[in-house]
């Protein structure tokens, strides 16, 4: 059991106080940015949703807003990174995956550019603006492309350490920066590795993988289980792409199902990052769970609880697995 | 349609004259230079049964003065942080940039003859991770000025003196990305950047004035800030003039228009919308070749029979 997992305060993660995970995502920007010249943000008018005017006033010249032009951020971030700058693009990820998919996979990901793409409010975030600025189909999307890590943290300190790793990792990387709020779940000390998962909880019962915004729910989830004497196995899975396949087939093979639960698409996402290498590797029963279609009006909260991704809807998923 | 042999790869490297040239031994060489980028690009379409001959021979006068006379990059700085930046924003005419990079020692002309082939690193449109000399690996219309502007940034920032020029073709102007870029290399004021457009009035299938008129080009640039010249873009001399002086007024960037014809300067090809991406038949082939023969400054310079 990896021990970088915080242990909750109080009786439940469930309980714990809430963070935006924005704050840590411009505060380690701008420690980046004081330790290495070369960081520059690169926004498509997003000083604001990105939080990020104070970063504007201590480096003024270092944050190019191109205006509200995705396409063009992208390709001048590719630009930038040509000429030997590490830019992090900072846009709504709506906005920035949908809009600009042709220069993420061209401009980045095929022309090898260290850009790191920031996609902030992500998935539901944006609740009742609806559908048009949900950002559910980027993981799908982006999963396909070639040479680009995907990573979803699930709190302020992984989200810092997953920026820490790329601003010194050279290549193409795109993370979520979630603005709904959530509690801490790694120790402070945590190093974040990609493509390895992170094992929150033991158990060999049932697993539930997760990342994001659903990663508490997951773990409050097993919680849950525990008190009916169901010991869940709960997986941080915060890299979607490249996978941690062993992680995956191990618990395919030592415990009696997967459930998967992620504020994305049904498909294409986490939970078929998952299928596919269950699949592929050790057939096991598991339970999908995620924004099936263009969501009805409602805030991120009560969509995620509606798409069966409260505490209680993961655990009944659980229990479906398991046949109980 | 079997490959090109290396047997069939004949292109002389001719290389840079020294800056210190006259002005008049640039131009003649520039041409030699040019005529025998298309002799071998030529080949490359004939006998790789693809490409897009149209095209590259509307844009090789201007890769050939770029790469001979203006870009401060050569082999020996492919990698180096302060050269010159040049993207292929058309990146469809890949043959003739493959064909420029071997003339000027960025690749083996040998290598040529892998043009299309399987694995080869020379496939349609260029791969920067693969070949040296490209920058960005383009294709997808629309995405080189976007480029370009982020590395002129990258140069304003560092305080430097590289410049950066992209070549867009006048069809792909009807992206709107590049019109986004525009506006962001006004706005930031990046007169280290040259954007050429290959005006040669065709695209796919069609005159762009008939798709999507562009018209008045020279205006709208002017409005989006940039300082805007017009050349012959087959004329070696004013390309070498105008890309040498840029730019033309400190803190607008220079956007040069260089009107071309498709297919130039062969007779059935020249102007004709018809060979965008087609390949000429023997027939074609060796009248092609046969005006590019008659082309040659003197005998001695003339391909090998």
């Amino acid at each position: 059991m990896t021990l970088t997992a915080k242990a909750p305060q109080t009786g439940s993660i469930a309980d714990e106080p809430r963070y935006d995970c924005r704050n840590a995502y411009v505060e380690t920007l701008a420690d980046l940015a004081r330790a290495d010249h070369r960081i520059v943000g690169v926004v498509n008018d997003s000083v604001g949703s990105s939080k990020l005017d104070a970063f504007k006033k201590a480096f003024p010249d270092r944050l190019i807003n191109v205006g509200i032009a995705e396409q063009d951020m992208v390709g001048v971030a590719a630009g930038l990174a040509n000429g030997g700058r590490i830019p992090f693009v900072s846009a709504a990820s709506c906005f920035l995956t949908a809009r600009a998919l042709e220069q993420i996979k061209a401009d980045v990901a095929y022309s090898d550019h260290n850009v790191k793409l920031c996609g902030m409010s992500p998935g539901v975030a944006y609740g009742e603006l609806g559908p048009t600025h949900h950002s559910i189909e980027d993981l799908a999307w982006l999963r396909a492309i070639d040479n680009l890590t995907v990573v979803v943290p699930a709190d302020p300190v992984e989200t810092a350490a997953a920026m820490r790793w790329a601003a010194a990792t050279e290549g193409p990387v795109f993370i979520r920066v979630s603005r709904m709020g959530v509690p801490v779940v790694y120790r402070e000390d945590h190093e974040f590795v990609p493509g390895r998962a992170v094992t929150l909880r033991d158990g060999q019962d049932v697993t539930l993988i997760s990342n994001g915004t659903v990663l508490w729910r997951a773990l409050a989830a097993a919680e849950q289980l525990a008190q009916e004497g169901i010991e869940a196995r709960v997986l941080s899975m915060p890299t979607v792409k490249p996978l941690d396949v062993e992680a995956v087939v191990a618990a395919a093979r030592e415990t009696g199902g997967i459930v998967t639960a992620e504020e994305a698409t049904r498909t294409g996402g986490l939970g078929g990052a998952v299928a596919e290498s269950v699949v592929e590797h050790h057939p096991a029963r598991m339970r999908i769970l995620g924004i099936p279609e263009f969501a009805p009006t409602g805030s991120a909260g009560f969509l995620l609880d509606r798409y069966g991704m409260s505490p209680e809807g993961i655990a009944e998923s659980a229990r479906e697995v398991l046949g109980r | 349609m079997p490959g090109l042999t290396t047997d069939e790869v004949t292109m002389p490297v001719l290389g840079r004259l020294d800056s210190s040239a006259r002005r008049e031994d640039q131009v003649a060489h520039l041409a030699e230079v040019a005529r025998q980028i298309r002799i071998q690009d030529l080949k490359l379409v004939h006998h790789g049964g693809a490409g897009h001959i149209g095209g590259d021979f509307s844009a090789i006068d201007i890769l050939t003065v770029l790469y001979g006379a203006v870009l401060d990059v050569s082999p020996a700085t492919v990698e180096h942080p302060e050269r010159d930046r040049f993207i292929l924003s058309k990146g469809h005419v890949a043959g003739a940039l493959y064909t420029t990079l071997a003339t000027f020692g960025f690749l083996p002309v040998e290598e040529l003859a892998t043009f299309l082939q399987p694995l080869s690193r020379l496939n349609g449109h260029p791969n920067r991770v693969k070949v040296p000399g490209v920058e960005a690996n383009t294709g997808p219309l629309g995405h080189g000025l976007p480029i370009a502007v982020g590395h002129a940034l990258s140069a304003k920032l560092d305080v430097s003196r590289r410049r950066t020029f992209v070549l867009t073709g006048d069809g792909e102007l009807q992206e709107g990305s590049n019109w986004e870029a525009m506006m962001a290399a006004s706005q930031h004021e990046l007169d280290s950047l040259t954007v050429i457009v290959d005006r040669n009035r065709l695209q796919q299938g069609a005159t762009t004035r008939e798709t999507n008129d562009l018209d008045p080009l020279d205006a709208k640039a002017a409005a989006f800030g940039f300082s805007v010249v017009e050349v012959n873009g087959h004329d070696h001399g004013e390309l070498l003039d105008v890309l040498s002086a840029v730019p033309f007024r400190p803190g607008k960037p220079t956007f040069v228009i260089a009107h071309t014809h498709k297919g130039h300067p062969i007779s059935f090809m020249s102007n004709n919308v018809k060979w965008h991406h087609k390949v000429p038949d023997a027939e074609q082939y060796q009248q092609a070749l046969d005006e590019l023969d008659a082309l040659a400054p003197d005998r001695d310079a003339r391909r090998p029979a």
